[in-house]
């Protein structure tokens, strides 16, 4: 039993049914009820934790359908839609979910019905068989609405009961008395308006899964399994002329541990050899391995979205090798090493030096097109650019002048040769009430022939004074 | 029927010999356009091999680097950078508008950064398998223990199988015996002054310490020309000369 503080007393939110059986309901004050029951064990409620375990049984229940809508605060809705043949029926499939959850030690009701809310009514308000769903559902308080508090009296103390009573009326009148809400609600309950559930996550394109007879703790069998899915994942793949940039596996355990695996690449793939390499490499950089626990009941491979994929004809004579080229092997290694480790650059339009690239990850983009530089200019960028600048100490003829000698990371360098200032504003634009000072980039050579690119920061007579920066080294 | 596809068979096999036999007699050489440094090196530097090239001073990272990119541009193909976090913090990070100065285009190029010495080598041994790759430079500062001869002779078996070139590019490191074709230092060199006493083109004092099948050679003053994408000597630019060449820096 759990209880809550509620409108300053302590409430019960849930009991169990030994509880229930005793007559004690939610609602009540935990006051009343010890008075009733003095041995009462009372637990604090915690909405989040309900929350958290909401959301395991629900991934649990991916097994059966992509499509599962938690039905907060103690519902699961699973649209089954073509499903379940793989259960044999329906029965089937409600027994296997009933095992599954008595396992955990839940108890469980559940109804299969046309929408949504005539099956979560019938699970929460409907005692024994259901033979004719409208007839259950007719049968059913006026609870099963979900109505709000006042609502709901209104129509008991009209002498609406049942939802028979209501669906017997015509609509227009109860919807002036009772709210349009009410006649939405009962819409819905009754099948007459479309409703549709929505899923916790985005139902993927394509789906392949491997259930196991028994459950299967070695990982070659459950590799094997993936492989057979990756077969079967590139055989619908190519009948469609499409391909896949992420596939995601995943082992639900017979525990009700589910692991996931997602592999990405940065163009559609669907030779399932490439498939099952990513899939190797990615379990061997997992930090921590994977626990069969008493073994894998189901496999699944999931494509999330498929992309076209044309078959690139090669030229004769020209040996087919996918995994050869570039972009095979930066899957590869972004799959090994993490994506983000792996990046091209691509040109941003801005003045400011260090804003002028942009790294991204390289599965993500493809190659850019950069601007050639002039010819037969000296290199006016450094290849090397430290992000921040490195301050150094500036020695100089006059405060607005080039620089004569710096000094840099304990070294001194005196400057034989310099050009510029190079003046790069600030770019006010993006904040007009605070623009930056600018900087007056010089390129400078010492006497050893090391090329640094260095700037002033800020302007002379203005306060704070300008301070000097190496920004980047040449070649 | 079955007779004449043995047949043919063996006029495969028979064919392929023949090609091996002429790739291994003439080893495909890419000049680097310096006359003395072709010479040194036979023709030309052999792509599908592994070189070291070493910063000369540790101040010399940026020039290593640079002649690291240089090669890469001469070798021709995709190039996989890889390096370690470390790198950026004390020598830079890769800018690509730099990149593009010395006539790479950045989008040939693919930036790994890896957190240690062992993910860098395991990533550089991965790419140096696979033909696609043009150019693999791996990035290592120091001496890691985890370079040894074994890593960089599987280094260099899997560039000759797969014909990608790998450049071991080593800044604040000791040379130790490896199977590397060829071993470079590298260090900066006081350009040729444009007008009004600009710096110049990319100059570099370059030292060839290790060559297999050859002596090694050096140093030259050498400078780079991006727009023919080769070396030349030192003021072939055509610029006016301001003063003769400085003496080149320490070679390890």
């Amino acid at each position: 039993m759990a209880v809550e503080t509620q409108r300053g007393a302590m409430r019960i939110v849930a009991s169990d049914r030994r509880a229930l059986a005793l007559d004690i309901m939610p609602g009540l004050a935990l006051a009343d009820a010890r008075a009733r029951v003095p041995d009462l064990l009372a637990e604090a409620h915690d909405a989040h934790a309900d929350r958290l375990w909401l959301e395991r049984l629900a991934e649990l229940c991916d097994r059966y359908t992509p499509m599962v809508a938690l039905a907060a605060p103690d519902g699961l809705l699973l649209d089954v839609t073509g499903c379940v043949h793989l259960f044999g029926d329906e029965a089937g499939l409600a027994a296997d979910a009933a095992r599954q959850m008595a396992g955990r030690g839940l108890h469980v009701r559940k109804a299969f019905a046309g929408t949504p809310e005539a099956a979560l009514a019938l699970a929460r308000f409907h005692r024994g068989p259901v033979v004719d769903e409208a007839q259950a559902v007719r049968g059913l308080p006026v609870a099963a609405l979900h109505l709000p508090a006042d609502t709901a009296l209104a129509l008991r103390r009209a002498g609406l009961a049942t939802i028979g009573d209501l669906a017997a009326r015509p609509t227009a009148p109860l919807s002036a008395r009772f709210g349009a809400e009410t006649t939405t609600q009962l819409a819905r309950l009754l099948g007459r308006a479309d409703s549709r559930i929505t899923p916790r996550r985005a139902p993927p394109a394509l789906v392949f899964a491997h259930p196991f007879a028994e459950p299967v703790g070695r990982m070659e069998a459950v590799l094997g399994a993936l492989g057979e899915l990756a077969a079967a994942a590139g055989a619908a793949l190519e009948a469609r002329g499409m391909g896949g940039r992420r596939f995601e596996a995943r082992l639900y355990r017979s525990d009700g541990e589910v692991r996931d695996l997602a592999v990405e690449t940065g163009a559609p793939i669907r030779d399932p050899a490439v498939l099952l390499r990513l899939f190797d490499a990615r379990i061997d950089a997992l930090a921590d391995p994977i626990d069969p626990g008493f073994g894998f009941d189901l496999v699944r491979l999931c494509v999330p979205a498929i992309e076209p994929l044309t078959v690139a004809q090669l030229a004769l004579g020209e040996a087919a090798d996918p995994q050869g080229s570039l972009s095979a092997l930066v899957d590869r290694l972004s799959t090994r090493f993490g994506r983000e480790r792996f990046r091209r650059f691509l040109p941003r339009d801005s003045h400011i030096p260090e804003q002028a690239q942009r790294a991204v990850p390289a599965l993500a983009a493809g190659p850019a097109h950069w601007p050639a530089p002039e010819a037969g200019e000296p290199p006016l960028r450094p290849l090397h650019l430290f992000h921040p600048p490195q301050p150094i100490e500036v020695l100089s003829e006059v405060p607005e002048g080039p620089p004569l000698r710096f000094r840099w990371r304990g070294g001194t360098h005196d400057v034989l040769r310099q050009e510029g200032p190079e003046r790069i504003g600030a770019e006010w634009w993006h904040d007009v009430r605070r623009p930056g000072e600018p900087r007056d980039y010089y390129r400078v050579e010492d006497k050893r022939g090391r090329r640094f690119w260095i700037f002033r920061h800020g302007v002379h007579q203005a306060a704070p004074a300008p301070r000097w920066y190496l920004h980047g080294l040449f070649p | 029927m079955r007779a004449t596809a043995e047949q043919l068979r063996a006029l495969r096999q028979e064919v392929a010999g023949l090609e091996r036999w002429q790739a291994e007699a003439q080893p495909r050489r890419v000049a680097l356009g310096h006359p003395e440094m072709d010479a040194a090196l036979g023709g030309g530097l052999e792509p599908g091999r592994l070189h070291e090239v070493f910063a000369a001073e540790p101040g010399d990272a940026a020039s290593a680097s640079g002649f690291a990119a240089m090669l890469a541009a001469r070798l021709g193909g995709g190039i996989l950078w890889l390096r370690q976090e470390q790198a950026g913090r004390q020598g830079g990070a890769l800018h690509a508008p730099g990149l593009c100065e010395i006539g790479i285009d950045p989008a040939r190029l693919i930036l790994g950064v890896l957190p240690d010495p062992l993910a860098v080598l395991t990533a550089a041994g991965e790419a140096a398998r696979c033909p696609g790759v043009g150019v693999v430079v791996a990035e290592l500062w120091r001496t890691p223990r985890v370079l040894d001869l074994t890593a960089t002779r599987r280094l260099s078996l899997a560039a000759e199988t797969s014909g990608a070139s790998v450049l071991l590019l080593r800044v604040e490191a000791e040379a130790r015996p490896t199977a590397a074709q060829s071993r470079w230092s590298v260090g900066t060199a006081a350009s040729v002054p444009l007008e009004a006493g600009a710096p110049g083109y990319p100059a570099l004092s370059v030292a060839l310490t290790r060559h297999r099948g050859g002596p090694p050679g050096g140093p030259w003053q050498v400078e780079w020309d991006r727009d023919g994408a080769s070396f030349r000597a030192w003021g072939g630019g055509g610029a006016a000369l301001s003063g003769p060449p400085l003496p080149a820096a320490a070679h390890g």
